[in-house]
């Protein structure tokens, strides 16, 4: 058994890129569930808004508004059309993106929000994947090509591998940005909740109508803290697009909103570590069994009766599982929740 | 309804009405200017004892409130005023559309007919949380405490006009430091006079079913209200503070505000209430002074049915 490549995997899932992706849109998701009571079940749609806005913007924007027979003759430098792009993904789409889900659902009751959440991903993700409109979304492909100013920044060689030989040069740029990102992005939310903008988003949380019986205007607030949440989530999609150099529509199947649900749980919901701590423990465990397993069974520690190389994928799955019931089961809470809190639900 | 008689009731009937020599000390916080409780009472004493009547002084008017359910009218109220700087109960049996109407005066419901005024302003198309701006502020049947927030959190929650409160400003504590610092002070004088400082750091959640109807109250007054609106004030309260919470309603009015309260319970109405406003079937059907209110016939026989006294003497000829 290779215990170091072990090792190696379960610290790259304590803080690598993917737990940084995660942990942005856990974030988020955060400061829409945990503080605000609202259920996203469709921030793998925010995360495409950040992903789709940079990439559609360099990728196929640019070409139009930029090149000898585009539309435009703007000659915008790459490097401008980038931060445009950042900007479109996390300033503008995913507002909008909040917006359009916010506007008719969140006079209702919670549930409305969950049930067009979850319509409005799939239906993003399907309209992406549509070969109709091939030669601006890149359909199922996805679109490419808008990471190399990112990269172009970056000062390590990337033939070389850094920390400890865990990441490649340009993994340890972006990992080392997304550090940034995530240390800037969890201060501000800790900021926003301890403040009296926060504490309206809890008693909303708590009853809506209480707060509006004191005069504050609880729909607006779940509006703000909606495209809050999504901006986060879509700085996760981003930088996820960005690691892949590439942005996929199946990259943002339903299943990555539930992803990031699971962090949010079993971190704790309301806590401002908790999306952290969650983000990373999912996948320190989803990672490290995966290299476990498959050194268990490569090495007859496992015998093939019982377990073969190809089944260690869904064995892992199920071992999350296991893990989910038994946190459901002796700490609902989750690590960071306050069980005095939680036990104030059953009253 | 079992939290009632939880532990830490017994800390509660200490906290006695704020009559009595006057120390009724809300200090400036919720005192209204220019509101003179004893002339308004005074004022009362002219005005006839019929639905609809007409206030020398009246704070909040309604004309012509109609609420439908489908094809159920809840609510159809001509015409009803509320005196300023008194208590007014609006009573009536069970189904009798109070809470519905009280709803429709805070504006957390809209009338299909009708229109509400407001200190000489109509409120018919204001939005229910900017109702609490113009001085007027409501509580809730069911209590609603805000469980997961401790009670020093729910009471400076109560405070309008926070700087903080803003997304962009919130980040920045220096903004709003000195405000928090102001409501906070305030907060806490308010939790003193209602003998709930003890108690301010722990969770909302875990007090008592009267405990919560305190924190409410004084939560709302947070706002500073001109007009303090409690939806059955003593329901599911723990008979040993019913006098405490009376207390504190007249200590209220004493205050300078209009207490305008929902009830089916006639002992409470006869103790502390100046008027009386009695509702059945969505109808306003008789209004005056507490004492007046149980020789009324109407009012009798909308609590005990039309047909209780024919009964009787049916009972009695047979």
């Amino acid at each position: 058994m290779d215990w170091g490549a072990i090792i190696e995997t379960i610290v790259r899932g304590l803080i690598g890129e993917r737990f940084i992706y995660f942990a942005l849109a856990a974030i988020g998701l955060n400061l829409h569930f945990g503080y605000t009571g609202l259920l996203n079940f469709g921030q793998a749609a925010f995360m495409a808004a950040g992903a789709y806005g940079l990439a559609l913007t360099v990728t196929s924007v640019g070409p139009l508004i930029n090149d000898d027979e585009g539309i435009f003759q703007l000659n915008i430098s790459d490097g401008w059309l980038f931060v445009i792009g950042v900007f479109v993904g996390i300033c503008i789409l995913p507002v909008l993106l909040a917006l359009l889900m916010g506007i008719p659902t969140l006079r209702l009751r919670a549930d409305y929000l969950a049930i067009v959440t979850i319509a409005i991903a799939e239906a993003i993700r399907i309209f992406m994947r549509s070969p109709r409109f091939d030669w601006f979304t890149g359909a199922s492909d996805g679109l490419g090509g808008f990471s190399g100013t990112f990269y172009d920044l970056s000062p390590f060689d990337p033939g070389e591998r850094y920390f400890f030989n865990l990441f490649i040069g340009n993994q340890m740029f972006l990992v080392i940005i997304g550090w940034i990102v995530l240390a800037i992005g969890a201060t501000f939310c800790w900021l926003l909740i301890r403040s009296p903008w926060g504490r309206v988003l809890k008693a909303i949380r708590e009853d809506e109508d209480a707060a509006r019986s004191l005069g504050k205007n609880a729909y607006s607030y779940k509006m703000q803290a909606l495209v809050l949440g999504g901006v986060f989530g879509a700085m996760g999609g981003m930088l996820r697009a960005i690691g892949f150099s590439l942005a996929q529509p199946d990259n943002f199947i339903t299943d990555v909103t539930f992803f990031v649900w699971v962090a949010l749980i079993l971190g704790g919901a309301g806590t401002v570590l908790g999306p952290l701590a969650g983000a990373a423990i999912l996948y320190a465990v989803l990672d490290g069994t995966d290299t476990f397993l498959r050194e268990a069974v490569a090495n007859d520690v496992i015998p093939d009766s019982i377990m073969s190389g190809t089944q260690v994928g869904q064995v892992r799955f199920m071992l999350i599982g296991l893990g989910l019931i038994l946190l459901a089961a002796f700490r609902p809470q989750g690590i960071f929740g306050n069980k005095e809190e939680m036990a104030l639900d059953d009253r | 309804m079992i939290d009632e008689f939880r532990e830490g009731d017994e800390l509660i009937p200490d906290a006695g009405p704020p009559t009595g020599d006057g120390t009724a000390t809300l200090g400036d916080i919720a005192f209204v200017e220019g509101v003179d409780p004893e002339r308004a009472r005074a004022q009362l004493a002219d005005v006839p004892w019929e639905a609809g009547a007409k206030k020398p002084d009246p704070i909040l008017v309604a004309t012509n409130v109609v609420r439908r359910f489908g094809g159920l009218t809840a609510v159809d109220v001509d015409h009803v005023e509320i005196q300023r700087g008194v208590i007014t109960a609006l009573i009536g049996p069970n189904g009798a559309g109070k809470t519905t109407f009280f709803n429709l005066l805070t504006n957390f419901d809209s009338p299909d007919e009708g229109h509400r005024v407001f200190k000489g302003e109509s409120i018919d198309t204001v939005p229910a949380h900017k109702i609490a701006d113009r001085g007027m502020v409501r509580t809730f049947q069911l209590t609603k405490s805000l469980s997961k927030m401790t009670v020093i959190e729910n009471m400076k929650l109560g405070a309008t006009a926070q700087t903080g409160e803003s997304m962009f400003k919130s980040i920045f504590p220096f903004l709003w430091k000195g405000q928090e610092a102001e409501i906070e002070a305030k907060a806490d004088d308010l939790l003193r006079h209602f003998k709930m400082d003890h108690m301010r750091n722990e969770f909302a959640g875990t007090l008592s079913g009267g405990q919560r109807k305190l924190l409410e109250m004084a939560r709302a007054l947070m706002v500073e209200p001109e007009m303090v609106m409690l939806d059955e004030p003593m329901a599911g309260v723990n008979p040993a503070l019913t006098q405490s919470l009376l207390g504190h309603v007249t200590g209220l009015r004493d205050q300078g505000m209009t207490v305008l309260f929902v009830e089916h319970d006639m002992d409470m109405v006869q103790e502390i209430s100046d008027w009386v406003i009695v509702m059945a079937e969505g109808r306003i059907i008789a209004e005056g002074p507490p004492a007046s209110i149980g020789q009324n016939q109407d009012v009798v026989d909308a609590y005990l049915g039309s047909s209780h006294d024919s009964a009787l003497d049916l009972e009695r000829e047979l």
